[in-house]
């Protein structure tokens, strides 16, 4: 890297510095994430502590296969994502971008089978605030559970849908030949954000699928 | 310095399919009652041996530099400041709630 022609802007001594302090600032970023994340992680288990009854009884309504059959697309995409920048660090332009395809495509399979789901949890009145109804004297905190479910996979979906964008951004610049073996830290940067969200997926999943699975 | 390391696609491969056998290890462990909260505990546990597989092979961070370990470990640290002060608070409030009328 360091013997090819410097392509650093001017507040860094070398494209080693640079590329150090990219990755620097991408976890920083990642950083704030875990705190923005961190926080309902935290409401979800101060209220899974109060109603754990109620947690469990709404969490057994999920359709559990769904949520495994999207936890494997999630890190087939991490998978192809990795891939993707391996190919860029040996300057595999062509690898780059038929792996950055695959990832979109497993991220937009993921984002299919989650609507599929929200489609159910609307036709079965599992959506607070929307004639929610829940048999039993649960009602309230499956409610609760329900609130958190939306919001964190719904943030979660956010996120995966800015990583598609963006994720489409960079194969429009490998089109365009942006990046080479000495240059490729947009994707490297991009991958960390994808692996990142596959993470929060990781802790949602058994959060909110598998609790209680067992007494149900 | 943080000069790039390749990855063998081998180890990738490696890697991913440990993440697919821990995922469907932590849906079948599911179905299964270990007792108490366990089962919550067994399932949060697969899921941190999980994210650690991600961020030290997929981010890289095995091969990265200690700079870069200190700001990924500040994030983490941060969360345990979150959990640990706000936790034992509803914690040790449920041990003196009967578990029945919770």
């Amino acid at each position: 890297m360091s013997d090819t022609p410097a392509i650093h802007a001017h507040q860094f001594d070398d494209s080693v510095q640079q590329h150090e302090a990219s990755w620097l600032g991408m976890w920083v970023f990642l950083g704030t994430e875990v705190m923005f994340f961190g926080g309902m992680f935290l409401g979800y288990t101060f209220y899974r502590t109060a109603y754990p009854q109620g947690f469990a009884a709404a969490s057994n309504h999920l359709d559990i296969w769904l949520g495994t059959i999207n936890t494997a697309v999630l890190i087939c995409s991490s998978f192809t994502m990795a891939l993707a920048v391996r190919a860029g660090q040996i300057g595999q332009n062509r690898l780059v971008k038929i792996f950055l395809c695959l990832t979109i495509v497993l991220g937009i399979v993921f984002l299919g089978i989650k609507f599929t789901e929200y489609y159910q949890k609307f036709e079965e009145h599992l959506v607070p605030g929307w004639d929610f109804r829940f048999e039993g004297a649960l009602v309230s905190s499956a409610e609760i559970f329900f609130s958190f479910y939306f919001a964190m996979t719904g943030m979660h979906a956010v996120h995966m849908i800015i990583g598609i964008s963006l994720l489409t951004v960079l194969i429009v610049k490998a089109t365009r030949g942006r990046f080479s073996a000495s240059y490729n830290t947009p994707v490297e940067l991009i991958g960390l954000y994808w692996h990142f969200v596959d993470i929060v997926w990781i802790f949602l999943f058994p959060l909110l699928y598998l609790v209680g699975r067992h007494l149900g | 310095m943080n000069t790039p390391h390749v990855v063998s696609v081998k180890l990738y491969a490696a890697i991913f399919g440990a993440l697919l056998l821990l995922t469907l290890s932590t849906t079948g462990m599911a179905f299964v009652d270990l007792g108490g909260d366990w089962n919550a505990v067994a399932a949060v546990a697969i899921a941190i041996v999980k994210a650690l597989l991600v961020i030290l092979f997929f981010m890289h961070v095995r091969y990265s530099s200690p700079l870069t370990w200190l700001f990924v470990g500040a994030g983490f640290f941060w969360l345990m400041i979150l959990f640990g002060l706000t936790m034992p608070d509803p914690l040790a409030r449920n041990w003196l709630t009967p578990v029945a009328i919770r």
